[in-house]
């Protein structure tokens, strides 16, 4: 009985060409929704991108360069430029966290590559560190406000400290990932002439590392120029320059888009527009910076 | 010279425990840092929950003026809002993620990763402008929680399309081709090798983007709509959620308000902090699952 099966089988194979054809149909309609998704994630791209050079490029770039040095104007609906302070907000708070983040962040990733790789301590922060990157970033903007802003004021420092609370995690994770491609020999060759272990690191491991860590740090950077919500409650607003950093309210440019954009009055939009341009130049010219010191390290290597 | 020697060694690990106990205190940074948000911010926070008690996450009732606080129209719009994005990003971002690393040659998946970090590098309230100023009125879709989710959605494909792929690529060649060669198409091979594989580590993708789309303030407080009290699952009706309210009422807000205002993001802390605790620990095991085999 189980033999006639078998040999019934054998007989009359399936039909491998007309099961084929559906399925290799069905696969290439997968395929094409694949095809679909990347230009349904395009599309929003182009659109956005498109939106801000043509409704910024007239509003920035109109009287060169007056839209870049001038005050902002205190009446909403007066059309004109000016984001300057805003500029100068951004580059001040940015610059800042940069400077406080990124020393914090390589530190933290050499004790957690060098010291204490497999230790539960390190275990933990790096998780720990992986789970704040998703900590809100009107959270952090919050936190700073409760134990930075309620004591000292509105500042650009106090923005930097939130943005610098963001940054941190991604600087770790991104350093992390460049001390792992150190090759291990070149610490032997360092410790072999008698170089002790922290000399090592600051001297063999980092600067072997440092393109990576600068390229990583770039883009935490420039991701930090785009943020808003931490600036919202530590930075406060103001329409003139502020070069202080520590020293009474700032501005910047998201907070302005964030300002205008729900304006009524079209000059206050338009300023809006502008202040996206330039905000989005600035973190472009960051990026492309990280890209070509990224570049170069892959070319050395 | 012996003495030298001991000398020298006395030196040197005294300056290398310094330098050690220095980048294990930057280390410990972070886990400060997240204590002292849930200490002081939950300190603050104590006014409005000694007020409202445990009414403050049940009532829908929220008006500043009349020191009532309820929060529960805000916590259904993060999750509405949320939702619609995930549905939107997750099908997306899956498809882009498999076409990088199943379809496209290098050639092409390089291009594509580049336009990936593009799309994350446009910061969140260029995002609110474009879809306060040109999506919401191109389409007649509003100030919703439509276009909020839409806007949402945006943002978090990339994060999700970037793990997504990283889970993907820890497939075991040999399954793949152990799969072609029993003679099946591209889809069967990724039905039946690629996305068993990776469905945990996917899993934990969705809902690292989950925890982005919740938290994600700027650019949903300009599309939302800031209406109060909607609980509604009409996709098109103007709506708030928690961190597009502490955005938009900040400024006005007084002591009691405030106080609420910073309840708001002690909530939305604990359940951003809560699903990426969950998520990074999926995405974490199944990373390293796949590098073992």
């Amino acid at each position: 009985m189980s033999a006639a099966n078998f040999t019934a089988e054998i007989v009359a194979p399936p039909d491998l060409t007309a099961k084929r054809s559906w399925r290799s149909v069905k696969s290439a309609i997968m395929t094409g929704l694949m095809i679909a998704s990347v230009v349904a994630v395009a599309l929003p791209l182009v659109a956005v991108v498109w939106a801000i050079f043509s409704r910024g490029m007239a509003v920035a770039f109109h009287g060169f360069p007056h839209f870049f040095v001038d005050e902002i104007p205190v009446i909403a609906r007066k059309a004109g430029p000016g984001m300057g302070p805003a500029i100068l907000g951004t580059l001040l708070a940015t610059g800042a966290a940069t400077l406080i983040a990124v020393p914090l962040g390589v530190a933290g990733a050499v004790y957690l590559h060098e010291y204490g790789v497999k230790n539960r301590f390190s275990r933990l922060v790096r998780f720990m560190s992986n789970v704040m990157t998703g900590v809100p970033s009107i959270v952090m903007g919050l936190f700073i406000y409760v134990t930075w802003t309620l004591r000292f004021g509105y500042s650009a420092f106090g923005g930097a400290l939130a943005l610098a609370c963001l940054m941190l995690p991604v600087v770790i994770g991104a350093t992390e990932q460049m001390l792992k491609l150190v090759p291990n020999h070149l610490r032997e060759a360092s410790y072999a002439v008698g170089t002790s272990k922290s000399r090592t690191i600051l001297s063999v491991v980092l600067p072997a590392a440092m393109p990576g860590i600068i390229s990583g740090s770039l883009l935490a950077v420039a991701r930090a120029a785009g943020e808003t919500a931490p600036l919202l409650f530590a930075t406060g607003a103001a329409t003139e320059y502020n070069p202080n950093l520590f020293v009474e309210a700032n501005t910047a440019l998201s907070l302005q888009i964030f300002g205008n954009a729900t304006s009524s009055f079209a000059a206050a939009q338009d300023r809006a527009w502008g202040a996206a341009l330039t905000l989005v130049l600035l973190t472009f010219v960051i990026t492309l910076v990280a890209r070509f010191v990224t570049a170069r390290f892959a070319r050395r290597r | 010279m012996n003495e030298e020697r001991i000398d020298l060694r006395g030196q040197r690990e005294y300056s290398d425990r310094a330098f050690a106990k220095i980048t294990a205190g930057a280390a410990g940074l972070v886990l400060l840092i997240l204590g002292l948000i849930a200490f002081t911010m939950t300190r603050r926070a104590l006014p409005v929950f000694g007020e409202m008690g445990t009414k403050f996450f049940t009532s829908t009732r929220w008006s500043p003026p009349d020191d009532l606080f309820g929060a529960l129209p805000f916590i259904w719009g993060t999750a509405f809002t949320a939702a619609i994005a995930i549905l939107i990003a997750v099908p997306i971002s899956l498809g882009v993620a498999l076409f990088m690393t199943q379809v496209a040659r290098p050639g092409l998946a390089r291009p594509l990763i580049y336009l990936m970090d593009l799309l994350a590098g446009v910061p969140s309230v260029v995002f609110g402008l474009w879809g306060v100023l040109v999506l919401s009125q191109f389409f007649d879709l509003g100030r919703s929680f439509l276009t909020a989710g839409i806007i949402l959605a945006i943002m978090i494909i990339p994060i999700i399309t970037s793990l997504a792929r990283e889970v993907i690529d820890t497939t075991p060649p040999g399954d793949k081709e152990g799969a072609l060669a029993m003679g099946t198409t591209r889809w069967e091979m990724i039905t039946e090798t690629v996305l068993p594989h990776s469905a945990g580590g996917l899993v934990g993708a969705v809902m690292l983007g989950l925890g982005r789309a919740m938290g994600e303030t700027i650019a949903a407080a300009l599309v939302i709509g800031s209406a109060l009290g909607q609980i509604t699952l009409r996709a098109l009706a103007p709506g708030n959620s928690m961190p597009a309210v502490i955005a938009n009422e900040w400024g006005e807000a007084q002591d009691l308000h405030k106080s609420a205002l910073i309840a708001l993001a002690v909530t939305l802390f604990a359940i951003t902090i809560m699903v990426n605790l969950v998520a990074t620990g999926i995405v974490q095991r199944s990373m390293k699952r796949g590098q073992g085999t």
